[in-house]
């Protein structure tokens, strides 16, 4: 096997390469051959010996940490549809239904955004980097379910070229590209992106379906959220909204899946604990706050549910602990986490017209979050100036 | 007096083929050879053409920006080659070796009587002044200076390395003679660091007029920078120099004997070396001396010095000047059918992204291979776990990559070297090439400076 391939990049290479018939489209091949096989590149300065990372597996463990907000998202979608319908439905046929629908999603997503990647690596000379692996798969699981496939193409193309190309590529973007994506489609096409038709399959053809979100509920002033909810559609309880048998985005419902998806990103050291813990604690801190002073239901929703209805999990999770948009340094990295906690639940709280927060409170930080390092690396220069000053002194 | 240094941030990496404390015969090589593109920074002018006599001690080059610091031999014999590169550069002065050393005579003395100048022509003129290094800059250490301190790290924490107490037994005469000599160079003091929650060597423990320091945790703790940094870190205009313990043993021995002595204990190690082990040579010895036979079969890339820091050279290489050590591991040329995803039992990472976690103290026989690709800067915080320092390396590396001088001063350049950033450039998940990076940091700022 390996040999055939080995024998097979080897045979088409000279194609390839300078003079070769192929030889703008080097990039492309280049990009299929790193991915069989790690090149025999050797260290030739500096350290002899290299960690055994590298940004395709940094992405690849991302994806794997994805995995069990994407398998219950797709039962999840199934479970949804027929539950509020009212068929007859098993496990496996909920997973089937929603795996028909994600799938699409999945290849539209990874097709439309690779081609771009390629596109600019083959006009640029450039190696295809990695970094859309990721983005591709965030990006179908924090859209509704009916979105229709046009419009997320559109999305991708936007993330890519707008959020990511023109500032350099990878590692140069401000925002998060998969969270550009939503943005760029909540504002274009608002009607596919909130209300009470988008969230469960097909809701817009079926009337009895109630096809809002617990916090499109709540900003509506009603009481969606109670432990004694299992009375009719539209109720839940704050374990269902744990578990995620709730409507909402394809992958983000479940804080139980981005759980276990954090664990493995947090025990591998991929994930940054920092910005998830301070995370935790500014959404909590904003909770009780809000607690304190409830005047309405949104206001009144006790601060532990804050964490498990909506995008906030999987916000916090695997948007705001992108390392390119967020702050780059420790102590940056504890501010940073705060105020996206803080601000997703304000947000939230105060914006009826768009009552998801954590999407606008991680591109509000984007934003930011070079003025946070900004000033935590200016702590650093003036004790190094201070320290200066007394020892000439 | 001694102090407490605790290093938490940093790794050791554990490889195969550590040195077994015995020394292996080595027969005297017959040449030996003074790479001047050892010494960072200098230009050298030579004084000596092919087929001259030379003693140990004779002066072969100086340094064209300052014509006091002289290159001496280390061995008695005739100039058999002075290679050069392109432009003519001067890669090597190789000596056709003496069977017996003769040693050119200097009149020296005790260096406590003799006094600063003194000291400073006698070791400048011996050509032992290249011994000792200043950071910041990491070059040699500029003769007119008064250093605020001079630091002498007793241990080494890189992979494989040699353990000091083993190198320097017997040699307490000389090395108390060397600190006495370096006491007179500083109007501060001579620190003298050991790895705590040991018993360092007698040597060690027995030397006067330094201050102690126990170092505790895991590489770099034994970089000289890393201890300068926790003891008296380097602000904008100030110079510290820094001295490794057998360099201060030969200083030592230079006032003691009046003789320019380059005899070092060095190691040779690595996961390719047959027989890992300590060998007593001459500086600046062909490598194949020792490694002749001593090599296992298969590709093979020889350092001199460490997998960190060391310089990739041939089996039949030589020994780098400041080099107290050889490390032989394979090569890693060979493409990995889906490396980048295979479960990794035999990849070190600083991550647990390999399965390798699950064996904590597992010794690695790692290779060259990169493991990757270069890429733009993506993961951050990695750096700063494995670099103890109170300094802000991803951002100093921006700002020396797009030539910020300024920057670069505020972000802490003057107290940092290519070799603390050794781990950095190890553990960097976008292959950057830090250690070069630096170096040219420190260029670029010597030259604005100068």
């Amino acid at each position: 096997m390996k040999k055939l391939l080995r024998n097979f990049f080897d045979g088409v290479k000279p194609n390839f390469e300078k003079g070769g018939k192929f030889e703008k489209l080097h990039p492309a091949l280049d990009a299929f051959e790193t991915f069989v096989f790690v090149p025999g590149e050797t260290t030739h300065s500096g350290a002899h010996v290299r960690d055994g990372i590298d940004l395709k597996r940094t992405m690849f463990f991302v994806i794997i940490a994805l995995v069990p907000a994407l398998l219950f998202g797709m039962y999840n979608i199934g479970y949804q549809h027929f539950s509020q319908t009212g068929e007859a439905y098993t496990l496996t046929s909920a997973f089937l239904y929603g795996a028909i629908k994600v799938l699409p999603m999945i290849v539209v997503s990874y097709g439309v955004g690779l081609g771009i990647e390629f596109l600019f690596a083959i006009i640029r000379g450039h190696q295809v980097n990695e970094g859309y692996l990721v983005s591709g798969m965030l990006i179908p699981l924090i859209m509704p379910v009916d979105l229709p496939l046009w419009m997320l193409a559109i999305s991708v193309v936007f993330a890519v070229i707008i959020g990511k190309e023109v500032f350099g590529g990878t590692g140069m973007n401000i925002l998060n590209p998969a969270l550009t994506a939503r943005a760029f489609l909540f504002f274009a096409y608002p009607t596919f992106m909130s209300g009470n038709t988008v969230w469960v399959a097909d809701a817009s053809t079926v009337d009895a379906i109630s096809g809002e979100t617990i916090l499109g509920g709540l900003a509506a002033g009603k009481e969606v959220l109670s432990e004694t909810a299992a009375a009719g559609y539209g109720s839940w309880t704050p374990m269902e909204a744990f578990l995620g048998l709730i409507p909402g985005s394809v992958g983000e419902t479940s804080t139980l899946a981005i759980i276990l998806g954090a664990a493995f990103l947090l025990w591998t050291g991929i994930g940054s604990w920092r910005i998830m813990l301070s995370g935790l604690v500014g959404a909590t801190v904003m909770g009780l706050i809000f607690n304190a002073f409830s005047v309405n239901a949104l206001m009144a929703t006790p601060w532990y549910q804050h964490l498990v209805i909506g995008g906030f999990a999987f916000g916090l999770v695997f948007m705001a602990t992108d390392p390119v948009s967020a702050a780059q340094t420790n102590k940056g990295k504890w501010i940073y986490g705060f105020l996206v906690g803080f601000f997703a639940i304000m947000i939230r709280v105060f914006n009826p017209a768009y009552p998801e927060g954590i999407m606008l409170a991680i591109l509000l930080m984007n934003v930011f979050a070079p003025l946070i390092d900004h000033y935590v690396v200016e702590a650093n220069v003036k004790k190094r100036l201070k320290r200066m000053n007394t020892a000439n002194a | 007096m001694s102090k407490d240094i605790k290093i938490k941030r940093g790794v050791d990496i554990k490889l195969v083929g550590g040195a077994d404390k015995v020394y292996g015969e080595v027969s005297p090589s017959e040449t030996y050879v003074i790479k001047p593109t050892d010494f960072h920074g200098v230009v050298p002018k030579l004084l000596v053409a092919e087929g001259d006599e030379v003693l140990a001690g004779t002066q072969l080059f100086y340094s064209k920006d300052d014509d006091r610091i002289r290159f001496t031999a280390p061995v008695s014999g005739e100039v058999a080659e002075i290679k050069r590169g392109e432009k003519r550069k001067i890669l090597e002065v190789k000596i056709l070796a003496d069977k017996e050393v003769r040693y050119e005579s200097f009149n020296t003395g005790n260096p406590a009587e003799l006094g600063k100048e003194k000291v400073t022509a006698l070791m400048l003129e011996a050509g032992l002044w290249p011994l000792v290094r200043q950071r910041p800059y990491d070059v040699i250490a500029n003769p007119d200076a008064t250093p605020k301190a001079i630091f002498i790290s007793a241990f080494d924490s890189s992979p494989l390395a040699p353990d000091y107490d083993f190198l320097m037994e017997g040699r307490e005469a000389d090395f108390q003679a060397g600190i006495d000599a370096l006491n007179t160079l500083t109007d501060g003091q001579v620190h003298l660091s050991t790895r705590a929650k040991s018993t360092p060597a007698k040597v060690f423990s027995d030397a006067q007029n330094v201050v102690n320091h126990n170092v505790s945790g895991p590489h770099p703790a034994g970089n000289v920078g890393i201890q300068i940094h926790h003891v008296d870190p380097i602000n904008k205009g100030e110079a510290v120099w820094y001295v490794n313990p057998q360099d201060v043993a030969t200083i030592g021995a230079f006032f003691n004997t009046g003789k320019y002595d380059a005899s070092k204990t060095i190691c040779v190690a690595g996961s390719e070396v047959n027989q890992p082990r300590y060998y007593k040579v001459v500086s600046g010895v062909q490598l194949s001396a020792m490694l002749n036979g001593n090599l296992k079969e298969g590709n093979t890339r020889v350092i001199s010095g460490n997998v960190l820091t060391g310089s990739k050279v041939s089996a039949d290489g030589y020994l780098g000047y400041y080099d107290h050590m050889v490390t032989a591991i394979p090569e890693g040329d060979e493409p990995e059918l889906f490396g980048w995803i295979a479960p990794g039992f035999n990849k070190f990472s600083t991550s647990r992204a390999f399965w390798s976690w699950l064996m904590p103290g597992k010794k690695y026989s790692l290779d060259t291979n990169m493991h990757g690709e270069k890429r733009a800067f993506v993961v951050t915080g990695q750096y700063e776990s494995v670099l103890p320092m109170d300094i802000y390396p991803q951002q100093l590396i921006k700002a020396i990559m797009v030539g910020d001088i300024e920057a670069m001063e505020r972000l802490g350049i003057y107290e940092v070297s290519a070799e603390d950033f050794a781990l950095c450039e190890v553990v960097c998940t976008s292959k950057m090439e830090l250690q070069k990076t630096i170096q040219e940091g420190l260029d670029m700022i010597k030259h604005e400076m100068s």
